[in-house]
């Protein structure tokens, strides 16, 4: 797999991180890993090492985007032309990478997004969770001018030009609905594919039923300003 | 009302010594106390020149000349406030981007040392 890395952003991920990094490397042997330990508390980052990942460690705590940018960034400045993220709570299932890959090199788009309600695959996702993914799919339909079945997933894949944007723009909290509001700014393209999402291996999910509502607020804002920030039609080189 | 303006006489002239200290000690940078002593000195004339108060009040449609010193104060503190927003956003991206750097540096020195290490 030509000049691909694969992205695991963690944090306090201990209990699941080593079984993730595992996966990957079995399921993609000699593909590169790196795992964003976002300032973790406990031993993920020893435990990523130690299943053969390399670790690129933030000395502060920047949150799930900050994280992600920072892995973007080094992709980029290494050379890299496609990165697949693959979080470290093991809700994504490696085995899915080498079609995500495939998606990318093969369809006339910037990213691909491992989706949990294409072809009805199969979906682990609380009642508050699926509610808030039916009302971001009705917000962003007029914005990207397609629909997205599963605008929150963080199983993405993207190639060196979304990498380049995302390096020097990416949201910093609850990236994944937001950055596609960014690529929709720069004209760029997605596409979706089934892929399967399982329940976390370990610790808890920082979305909490109480946070829904600023995480939809937060959200929302964020997709208003980056509307605002669109840049007009641009001719596709 | 005589009351309320000694007191917020005083309020304006001690928090120009407090920024001026502050500024004098570092702990303060300059182009931010230019805020707050712009804040603190209208304080300072709203308070001493009765005529322009009263002449607010009016325009704005307050009755009372207090409520009228107190809703301005209130608007000059609140810009205050708002420009330091904008501060605090600046320094945070920065922060961002230098936490960012220091750990992909950090991992580029791990692979230079892993690179030295395996050819020894």
């Amino acid at each position: 797999m030509d000049s691909l890395l694969i992205l695991v952003p963690a944090f306090n991920e201990a209990a699941a991180i080593g079984r993730v990094v595992g996966e990957i490397h079995t399921v993609v042997p000699g593909v590169p890993v790196v795992v964003v330990d976002d300032c973790s508390k406990d031993a993920t980052a020893s435990i990523a090492r130690a299943a053969g990942a390399r670790v690129l460690r933030l000395p502060f705590h920047l949150g799930l985007g900050g994280a992600v940018q920072a892995g973007y960034r080094l992709a980029y400045e290494l050379g890299f032309q496609y990165v697949i993220r693959v979080d470290g709570d093991g809700q994504h299932d490696p085995a899915d990478i080498a079609r995500v890959y495939e998606a990318l090199r093969t369809n006339p788009c910037e990213m691909v997004i491992g989706s949990r309600f294409e072809d009805r695959a199969v979906s682990h996702s609380s009642f508050l969770r699926g509610l808030g993914i039916r009302f971001f799919r009705l917000v962003l339909r007029p914005i990207l001018g397609k629909p997205v079945r599963d605008p929150t997933s963080g199983f993405v894949g993207v190639n060196r030009a979304a990498l380049q944007v995302f390096s020097t723009s990416f949201p910093l909290e609850y990236p994944e609905i937001e950055a596609l509001v960014v690529l929709q700014r720069k004209r760029f393209r997605f596409v979706e594919i089934p892929c399967l999402m399982r329940e976390r291996m370990g610790g808890r999910s920082s979305i909490t039923a109480v946070k829904s509502l600023y995480y939809i607020f937060h959200v929302l804002m964020g997709v208003f300003v980056n509307v605002l920030k669109y840049e007009g039609r641009r001719k596709r080189k | 009302m005589q009351g309320l303006l000694n007191f917020l006489t005083g309020l304006s002239v001690l928090l120009m010594v407090m920024v001026l200290v502050s500024v004098r000690r570092s702990h303060t940078r300059v182009e931010h106390s230019v805020s707050w002593l712009g804040a603190a000195l209208a304080l300072l004339v709203l308070a001493r020149w009765r005529g322009l108060l009263d002449w607010l009040a009016s325009t704005l449609g307050i009755g009372s000349p207090p409520m009228a010193l107190l809703t301005l104060v209130g608007c000059v503190f609140l810009l205050v406030l708002f420009r330091l927003s904008t501060i605090i956003s600046a320094l945070k991206d920065a922060n961002i981007a230098l936490t960012q750097r220091i750990a992909i540096l950090e991992f580029q020195i791990e692979s230079v040392h892993e690179e030295g290490k395996s050819k020894n």
